[in-house]
């Protein structure tokens, strides 16, 4: 033995061992964490990717009269399976845009009807015809087929053809959702969170309103989208399923979250500067404005990004005040008919065609990828708040 | 006390003040004397903090906090509802026992209360006053070519001297300093006593000091605090060498306290 007794201490051991035991464990448990979350990105970019790629085929278009008459007749027979609908009947619509093309018979990249698009990209269940597929395979020696990059999907509203289907209108209703919960949500919670810490008195009343916001905080979301179908639908008589229903709606949401930031926010100003402003014979409002919500703001910032994204992401409450709906085209005013991404998600998940399930992970990437972007801002206005004073 | 008339610029009259149910201070009489540096000293919560700032009314910040009895400012009693808190405290300046300068540059930190009361406007005016406010703080050389950087950077009796420097900017007639030295080392004490002693020319000072020997260093009268009470009251050199109260003694002589 050339270690002295106390390195070799049986109960030191013991010790030593149910330390390094509880390393484990945490790193166990981290690393499950780490294991789901790479499973998730892994499954939803795998199955999401493809969607940023769309086929189109090369076709002859006849621009006549008997297209005019019937848009079935715009392309040859044999393709006409293959290219997608929503193109096809939009042919009269260009003619009738551009009566130079009458007349016309022209080579143009088209469009392709989604089976098809899943068959290129291979995937099962495509449910593309036997004689089709060889066609394409055919098509694809001539180099008349091709991928790629779907800007439809950032162009275009909902469709219930999967190749024509984009997430533009509910992003746009998501932004519109989001400006109102702002709008609603931030100045009220910011006002009333320096109420309640800078000049509320401290009486039972305070303590129970605080005790609300702290459960309203808590509650399920669902029953906000009750509270402002009540509200702001059935009472107020604001349009059902437009964005400032759901704007007002996440805002009722959002406000305990705001709330309990800024106050947390206010609190951490240290007493000292409010005394050395009191002290110079600074009034309340004086010392509140150009002393603590300085300090304070990058909490209150803070605190309001992780609020919206949050607001951002919800859906049960929104299919409370139905805009849960199919929504083919960007709405115009906050009183429009509006869905909102999430909402969108949801849509094209429960659809049954093949090609609507890689849009979906797609819609989803695209959502991860916005709230990231908001939580990223968040963290850094905290560590700038990390300043001295 | 002294015979020679002297004018009074705060005089206090039966002042009581509670804590919601615990009375704090039981009736304090004194006169605070013009242009000279009147020192409170006491045992820890003997009420001399809470005294000091009844004087310009921070107390008011704290909800369970209520006083009874009179402080006259030139014959006006302070607590009387129709004195403006902001003015007062524009007129009774306080430095506090931690350096609290805003977390703005030197220059915004000297500036701030001037410009919020309108006593003059931004440029050259506003240089001078800054620089007249760093001056007579003694301060100016150590900063002036830094101006505007934060004044939190600076150390701890810098920072202090700031905060002194703030509190004349207002131009007012009283200062009251809360342990101003107990946050920093000895040189840096020593520079605020120094200065100190040439402000009192022009203000009238009072301290809160824990540290007797600081009370016999700087000022020119000695009041005892003990258990919300004013034990006793007269001039320093009286307090320190002939005290009338045994507890006096008992503190002074470091046998208590």
């Amino acid at each position: 033995m050339s270690q002295p007794e106390i390195f070799t201490d049986a109960r030191m051991r013991k010790r030593m061992r149910a330390d390094k035991r509880f390393k484990f464990y945490g790193f166990a448990a981290i690393a499950l964490a780490l294991a789901f979350l790479v499973f998730f990105f892994v499954d939803i970019i795998g199955k999401g990717l493809p969607a940023f790629q769309q086929a189109e085929i090369q076709v002859e278009v006849h621009y006549s009269d008997a297209t005019m008459n019937n848009y079935n007749n715009g392309v040859d027979r044999q393709y006409k399976s293959l290219v997608s609908k929503t193109w096809l009947r939009h042919i009269p619509n260009q003619m009738r845009d551009h009566p130079e093309l009458m007349g016309q018979n022209r080579v143009e990249w088209v469009l392709a009807e989604n089976r098809v698009d899943q068959f290129l990209k291979g995937h099962e269940g495509h449910r593309l015809k036997e004689k089709y597929q060889k066609l394409i395979n055919q098509m694809q020696e001539d180099g008349t087929v091709r991928l790629v990059f779907n800007s439809g999907f950032f162009t275009k509203g909902d469709s219930k053809l999967p190749e024509n289907a984009g997430i533009l209108a509910s992003a746009i209703g998501s932004i519109f959702v989001l400006l109102l919960t702002m709008l609603f949500a931030v100045p009220i919670g910011v006002m009333t969170a320096i109420y309640l810490e800078e000049f509320a008195p401290d009486n039972r009343l305070t303590q129970i309103i605080e005790v609300n916001i702290n459960n309203l905080a808590a509650i399920p979301s669902i029953l906000y989208g009750l509270l402002g179908l009540a509200i702001f639908i059935n009472f107020m008589g604001v349009p059902r399923s437009s964005a400032l229903v759901g704007g007002l709606t996440l805002a009722l949401m959002t406000l305990p979250v705001i709330i309990i930031a800024t106050r947390a926010a206010l609190r951490a100003v240290p007493d000292s500067i409010r005394e050395a402003a009191y002290g110079l014979g600074a009034s309340k409002l004086q010392v509140t404005w150009h002393h603590v919500l300085p300090l304070a703001m990058p909490g209150i910032l803070t605190g309001s990004i992780i609020g919206l994204a949050q607001a951002m992401g919800e859906t049960a409450p929104l299919l409370i005040v139905g805009m849960m709906a199919y929504i083919p085209e960007a709405p115009d005013s906050i009183f429009e008919a509006t869905t909102v991404l999430p909402a969108q998600i949801y849509t094209w998940s429960s659809e049954s065609l093949r090609a609507f399930e890689e849009r979906t992970a797609a819609g989803i990437m695209i959502l991860l990828a916005v709230l990231l972007t908001l939580n990223a801002v968040a963290v850094k206005f905290r560590n700038r708040s990390e300043n001295t004073w | 006390m002294n015979s020679e008339v002297i004018e009074n610029t705060l005089t206090i009259r039966d002042l009581k003040l509670w804590y919601g149910d615990f009375e704090a201070l039981h009736g304090i009489n004194l006169d605070i004397q013009k242009g000279k540096v009147t020192a409170f000293i006491g045992p820890s919560g003997c009420g001399k903090s809470t005294f000091l700032r009844t004087l310009n009314r921070m107390n008011d910040r704290i909800p369970s906090c209520r006083t009874e009895g009179e402080i006259l400012l030139n014959g006006q009693n302070i607590y009387d509802p129709s004195v403006d808190v902001v003015q007062l405290r524009t007129y009774i300046g306080m430095v506090f026992q931690k350096p609290n300068p805003f977390p703005k540059s030197i220059y915004e930190n000297i500036a701030y209360a001037p410009r919020i009361h309108g006593m003059v406007k931004d440029g050259p005016e506003m240089d001078e006053l800054v620089e007249s406010a760093l001056k007579r703080a003694s301060i100016w050389n150590e900063v002036k070519d830094k101006l505007h950087q934060p004044g939190t950077a600076l150390s701890g009796g810098q920072q202090q001297r700031l905060c002194i420097a703030r509190t004349i900017a207002v131009k007012p007639k009283v200062i009251l300093m809360d342990e101003p030295c107990s946050a920093l080392d000895p040189i840096a004490t020593a520079k605020i006593e120094e200065l100190m002693d040439e402000l009192k020319e022009e203000y009238t000072i009072v301290i809160v000091t824990h540290n007797m020997q600081q009370a016999a260093r700087v000022s020119d009268y000695t009041a005892y605090f003990y258990l919300g009470d004013l034990v006793e009251y007269a001039d320093t050199h009286t307090i320190f060498t002939a005290p009338t109260h045994q507890k006096t003694e008992d503190y002074i002589t470091g046998r208590f306290g």
